[in-house]
């Protein structure tokens, strides 16, 4: 077990942080579920944190200078490459450090980017720090497509969804592929803590992150981000759509704990995946045989998880 | 007191790293640039240097790496060649304009395709408008002295520009030359430790990198440009100590025998050494012909340049480097435009040599003078001319 988490006894409704790192006025849309979840990473992670900002929807609503939403230390240099900015953060706080050139207490260092920022052109930036073994964390705020430039696929848009670069047409049903497994992909590289999270389920996503920072090298925590303006779905609906997705199954909550799986949340009676389906207008074209080819795969993908928990 | 070693240029540039105590030096791989780098982790793994050397997996990651760490607070030192620079290019605009102080060594190496690892200054071009200062390094000497040279000028507050010090890959990165290394003492005396006016500090959050919006992106743009033409000032200064301390003295453009002379040949980098060989041999057969080395390269020394040129009327300006399509090479049309509609300046003329790892001879610089000579008289079509192409 990790000794780190020994002391930390967890976030509850009555002892939740009344600090806000993020602070509110920025400019994300109405009912993003995105920024919601990075609220509570940052409440979570508190002010002693230094932010490294993958370019994406997080990034433009928070720092239009001359403003600036951020009341802890901010920095972005581009796209793919915000594991790497931390990588020199954390290893230059490292030698100043030894140097006595900046004080001892322990500051948290926080990668984030969006799905494609980490699962398709930022996958070996984030493969190389998390070999290297940086004491970080990286946040992927997953919200299913490239949103901000106008909601075109990435390898993380679930199967059938229709994007701007997925089009259903004549020839056509939507997205063709799986979503692709970033956090799986993140196990791979044998580092001590992974976990996926949902705004939906705000004290086990701020005590995810908590335990992604405490925990000694590099850690990544996967968090399901429902888009309004992507999906197509009501702005008031983010949250709920954020419960169905893990209440379907569609989105399974999880820790790996230095390889070992951990089942959050196991979903004993799971709703249809249509009751997560209908309401966005991202899936409204699919058929009969697509939605059953979808529910049975989504059957699958968490028994093959419930399988890897009962292993490890 | 230092005294001269036989060492190879590549190992006395890491040793100019370790003395100016560099912190932090995220790096990967590249022929030329490999001896470098290799030397750097290895004072770092027997602890003659106390830093951090993180070995990133690609260039790219290397410059994102020493652009947090630049924004941390520490000294930043990387090394790169060739199709890793161009690798690094996305982000090699970022700290320029961010203002994040650092020093890369850039062992300059044609560009694929064909692959060739052999010098030439095309990587370096194609990189001219990043915003760094860059100099250009002519021997093993003045590379550890441009290195240490950097540091100071790159972390004086009044510039905080990242600096890039060019030396020609293998021609000198792989030669061993008698090289005075400074004392630790005297470089400790030059250098001070890195101050930097910002970084990130949950002590005092700034936000730094955020979105420029119509309304601020060309102030932005236009105060980097101040900021590296302010620059020169300091890289002047930062050279006059240098000469104080060290006993060796830079200036932004050098002369060699241009008294009186009717050709200046300009060059940059290595082949400078062989073009004082035949500035030498021409003179000794009664030639008025003269060289003109080009060592600060960005912020672009006019001044200094125009001064320099005197009364000569004519300049063969030798690039190593082949835009295709282009008028001229980057260097011949800098120059030209410099002297643009500029009452009683030289006539120009613009020559490629020394691709792809080929020599610049001698008798090359002498058939440049003879070629430039017969331009000035009759106006050649082409506006450049590449030197030494095989027939078959």
């Amino acid at each position: 077990m990790i000794p780190e988490f020994e002391k930390f006894k967890g976030f509850k409704a009555k002892n939740l942080p009344q600090i806000e790192p993020l602070a509110p006025g920025h400019r994300a849309c109405q009912g993003c579920g995105e920024v919601l979840a990075l609220r509570m990473v940052m409440k979570a992670l508190g002010k002693d944190v230094i932010v490294c900002n993958a370019t994406g929807c997080m990034e433009i609503i928070t720092s239009p200078y001359p403003h600036t939403a951020w009341n802890v230390p901010w920095i972005h240099i581009a796209f793919e490459n915000a594991a790497a900015v931390a990588s020199g953060v954390e290893a230059a706080r490292k030698v100043l450090k030894r140097k006595k050139k900046i004080p001892k207490k322990h500051v948290d260092i926080l990668a984030v980017g969006g799905d494609g920022a980490t699962g398709d052109i930022g996958l070996q930036w984030i493969s190389g720090a998390m070999e290297r073994g940086h004491d970080f964390l990286y946040v992927c705020l997953d919200n299913e497509a490239y949103m901000n430039t106008g909601v075109q696929r990435s390898g993380c848009t679930p199967y059938g969804a229709m994007t701007t670069t997925s089009p259903p047409g004549k020839k056509s049903f939507g997205q063709v592929t799986w979503k692709k497994n970033v956090p799986g992909i993140m196990v791979a590289h044998n580092i001590p803590y992974v976990a996926t999270a949902s705004p939906a389920y705000f004290l086990d996503l701020m005590n995810k992150v908590k335990k992604a920072a405490l925990v000694k090298g590099p850690a990544y925590v996967h968090i399901f981000s429902p888009c309004p303006t992507g999906w197509g779905s009501a702005g008031e609906r983010s949250v709920e759509f954020a419960r169905l997705a893990v209440e379907t199954k569609v989105f399974p909550l999880y820790e790996v704990i230095e390889g070992r799986y951990i089942m959050s949340r196991k979903i004993k009676k799971a709703k249809p995946v249509t009751e997560y389906l209908k309401g966005q207008k991202r899936f409204r074209h699919l058929d009969e045989a697509h939605i059953d080819y979808i529910q049975k795969r989504v059957d699958a993908e968490y028994e093959k998880l419930l399988r890897l928990s009962e292993m490890t | 007191m230092s005294k001269r070693v036989g060492v190879e240029v590549s190992i006395a540039i890491s040793e100019a790293v370790g003395l100016a105590r560099a912190e932090i030096i995220p790096a990967y791989p590249i022929t030329p640039q490999t001896h470098i780098v290799e030397h750097l982790s290895e004072m770092v793994a027997n602890g003659q240097l106390d830093a951090e050397f993180v070995p990133v997996e690609s260039e790219h990651a290397a410059m994102s790496c020493c652009c947090g760490a630049a924004a941390a607070g520490a000294r930043v030192f990387t090394s790169s060649s060739s199709q890793g620079l161009s690798l690094m290019s996305e982000i090699l605009y970022i700290p320029s304009t961010m203002r994040l102080p650092m020093v890369m060594v850039v062992a300059n190496r044609a560009l694929s395709a064909p692959i060739s690892i052999w010098n030439d200054h095309q990587d370096i071009m194609v990189q001219r408008d990043i915003g760094w200062i860059q100099t250009f390094a002519e021997n093993g000497q003045e590379a550890v002295d441009l290195t240490i040279h950097a540091f100071k000028v790159a972390e004086n507050r009044n510039v905080s520009l990242p600096m890039i010090v060019n030396i020609d890959g293998f021609t000198l990165s792989h030669v061993i030359e008698p090289i005075e290394l400074p004392d630790q003492e005297d470089v400790d005396a030059y250098l001070p430790p890195f101050k930097p006016r910002y970084k990130l500090d949950p002590r005092k959050p700034i936000t730094m990198g955020p979105v420029g919006i119509p309304e601020v992106y060309t102030e932005a743009k236009v105060a980097h440009d101040k900021a590296i033409k302010n620059s020169k000032r300091y890289i002047l200064k930062a050279w006059e100590e240098f000469e104080e301390v060290f006993g060796r003295k830079y200036e932004p453009v050098e002369t060699y025998r241009t008294e009186d002379a009717e050709v200046l040949l300009v060059g940059m980098g290595s082949i400078c050494e062989t073009a004082m060989t035949a500035v030498d041999k021409m003179r000794d057969q009664g030639q008025k012909v003269g060289l003109l080395k080009i060592r600060l390269w960005r912020p672009f020394p006019a001044q200094e340049f125009r001064k320099a040129v005197g009364k000569t009327k004519i300049l063969a300006v030798i690039d190593r480097c082949l835009p295709p399509g282009a008028v001229c090479g980057p260097v011949g049309a800098e120059l030209r435009s410099m002297f643009y509609k500029i009452p009683g300046s030289p006539k120009i003329f613009s020559f490629v040599a020394g691709l792809g790892g080929r020599d610049v001879t001698v008798s090359r610089f002498e058939e440049i003078v003879d070629k430039a000579r017969a331009f000035a008289k009759k106006r050649p079509r082409e506006l450049y001319e590449v030197i030494g192409v095989r027939e078959k």
